[in-house]
């Protein structure tokens, strides 16, 4: 247990996906104008996280790994290199299925998240996700651990971002640096405080 | 009243039309450096205060005055005490200066410590000034906004949370940074979301570990170790500090190694104080960041733990050492990076407090978290607001129905 919860600490700020590896900076940039739409990518960014990371694991466990396939009689068998497609076909699936339970459910937050809720498909931080969990040899109580916390951690730093940028709604940045230069910028100085957890052993 | 009347005749020459117009900041900076801006609220709402800007940033100044003091003291004691320690043979401009004027380097004296202190503190002041003025003049001639009084408080505070060893050139670098990406970008004073000392102090810690952090920066007599407490308490537990010649009391009083202004408490606490009798500073912030230093550092205590011995240490200690009051004096309580709502500065104090202590016990990699924990805050600050006034407009909503 003890293990888990640090898992999960680390995984939320030591390596924060957007703050400290800079994954799924597409979404991070583009969806963070708002603190509500934010919120909401990034509630949806849990869920997808929570859902695919254990999902590709057990797709690792019995199917893929070298001796995986043993219960159903072919013990040499090395699916690894399929590791890729399979992960993204189920990262793909859970996403087809959260964007038509928002349509049917929340359809303002399926609006306001737009093109950016197919594109959590190609997130890399989802992808990221299901890649380190294969990395680091994670069993299934610790892959549903990271999963949730990795996306926990991504929302929080893209819903902190739009406060940050509502707030830079009243300031007077020059003209060259507008838009995403500023938000570059402003992602940059954020990393700087996450720093702060840089180094921490769990 | 002749420079008033000189100002007076220069002046056509800055304003709409004159031929310096371009450099009307530069004529609006010197003028209201001297004399109160005379500009008055054309357009409504107009609401009557004293306090104004510059006053705002005069005050900050004032109240970081017993720091300055403390630091030129502790500086140049710290150096005097370490030669007097090692017997180390004093070279360079500094030693010719004070030996031509017959002061010497008694630790025991306190003017010969002043002296010595201000020798390193003035030129690391000027390269701020020059440096970062010059970023800033630039920035507000091209941008035709106004140079601000509040630079005179960043290169201020800058300075103090230096370590008095610091390269030239990396003060130099350090200013510019903060001045240029943690303001100007933004726009100038008041639209910026990080504090520009601190985010010109924390890309020197990155950039250049070697020169900010360690055990041989922090007294000005080169090759000579004087750990700070933070260190020792972090390899051998607090209670080495007193074998080791620290006492509480020295930490409060501020004679021990550390950035040159932020040793003393005793100092810092006397510009909050000045700085909440005057309202500039929020005194919800202050106490939200003392109340989440000292249940965090107390939860700790309960905890405990055989490995780290900096789990059992007590919040005052970490009040007294490091440069958390100097933090909680100047940098909490600036209200431009802080949260704004009531609620919202109770929870920014807090976080503070609970971020600094967890950088210290928990984070190995940094013995100092003061710096790194308002910067964590800075960013959530306006979060913080935002949820704030969302639960408000909930809570009234239902009063209402």
């Amino acid at each position: 247990m003890e293990g888990l919860l640090s898992l999960a600490v680390k995984a939320i700020f030591v390596e924060n996906l957007a703050l400290s590896f800079f994954l799924g900076m597409c979404t991070f940039i583009a969806v963070s104008k708002k603190i509500s739409t934010a919120l909401g990518l990034g509630i949806s960014v849990i869920v997808v996280q929570a859902i695919t990371v254990p999902t590709n694991n057990l797709i690792l466990t019995y199917l893929l790994k070298p001796g995986a396939l043993a219960w159903a009689g072919f013990p040499e068998v090395d699916l690894t290199f399929l590791g890729l497609i399979s992960y993204i076909g189920v990262i793909a699936a859970m996403v087809q299925i959260l964007e038509m339970t928002l349509d049917r459910f929340f359809p303002p937050l399926y609006n306001a998240l737009g093109i950016f809720l197919p594109l959590i498909t190609v997130n890399c931080a989802i992808l990221g996700g299901s890649l380190f969990m294969v990395e680091r040899d994670y069993n299934f109580a610790e892959a549903t651990t990271y999963g949730i916390a990795s996306g926990v951690g991504w929302a929080l730093a893209i819903t902190a971002m739009a406060g940050v940028r509502e707030k830079l709604k009243y300031s007077d940045i020059p003209d060259g640096l507008q838009g995403l230069g500023i938000t570059f910028i402003t992602a940059g100085l954020m990393a700087i405080g996450f720093m702060s957890f840089s180094g921490v052993k769990l | 009243m002749g420079a008033r009347s000189f100002f007076d005749r220069l002046e056509p020459h800055f304003t709409n039309g004159g031929k310096y117009e371009k450099y009307f900041p530069l004529y609006e900076m010197v003028e209201s450096f001297v004399y109160t801006p005379k500009t008055v609220t054309k357009a409504a709402p107009h609401a009557r205060s004293f306090i104004d800007m510059k006053r705002i940033m005069i005050y900050v100044v004032v109240a970081t005055i017993p720091c300055i003091m403390m630091a030129f003291y502790n500086t140049g004691f710290q150096a005097n005490a370490a030669m007097a320690a090692t017997g180390f043979e004093p070279s360079g401009w500094r030693a010719a200066v004070l030996s031509a004027l017959g002061i010497g380097f008694n630790p025991d004296n306190v003017f010969a410590n002043m002296a010595h202190g201000f020798m390193y503190f003035l030129p690391i002041y000027v390269v701020t000034l020059v440096a970062g003025g010059v970023c800033e003049v630039i920035f507000s001639v091209i941008r035709g906004h106004e140079v601000n009084e509040g630079f005179l408080v960043t290169s201020m505070l800058y300075v103090l949370i230096l370590p008095a060893t610091t390269p030239l050139w990396q003060v130099a670098l350090g200013i510019i940074f903060g001045v240029v990406i943690g303001k100007e970008v933004f726009g100038g004073t008041g639209k910026n979301f990080l504090n520009p000392a601190l985010v010109g102090r924390a890309f020197l810690y990155f950039a250049y570990p070697a020169q900010m952090s360690g055990d041989t920066v922090w007294v000005a007599v080169d090759g000579y170790s004087g750990a700070t407490a933070l260190a020792i308490s972090a390899s051998d537990g607090y209670q080495t500090l007193a074998a080791n010649g620290m006492t509480w009391w020295d930490s409060f009083l501020g004679f021990v190694p550390g950035s040159m202004g932020e040793t003393s408490t005793l100092a810092a606490l006397i510009g909050v104080a000045f700085l909440m009798i005057t309202k500039i500073a929020n005194w919800r912030l202050v106490a939200g960041c003392l109340l989440g230093m000292i249940a965090f550092s107390g939860l700790l205590n309960i905890i405990g733990s055989d490995t780290n011995p900096m789990f059992a240490m007590p919040w005052y200690w970490h009040l007294v050492i490091g440069g958390y009051a100097f933090g909680l004096a100047f940098m909490v309580v600036e209200p431009v990076s802080a949260s704004h709502t009531n609620m919202g500065r109770w929870i920014y104090g807090a976080l503070i407090g609970f971020m600094v202590v967890m950088i210290r016990v928990i984070n190995p990699a940094f013995p100092e978290g003061m710096m790194l924990a308002i910067l964590f805050a800075n960013i959530f600050a306006p979060l913080i607001d935002h949820f704030v006034v969302q639960a408000n407009i909930k809570r009234r909503a239902k009063r209402y129905v």
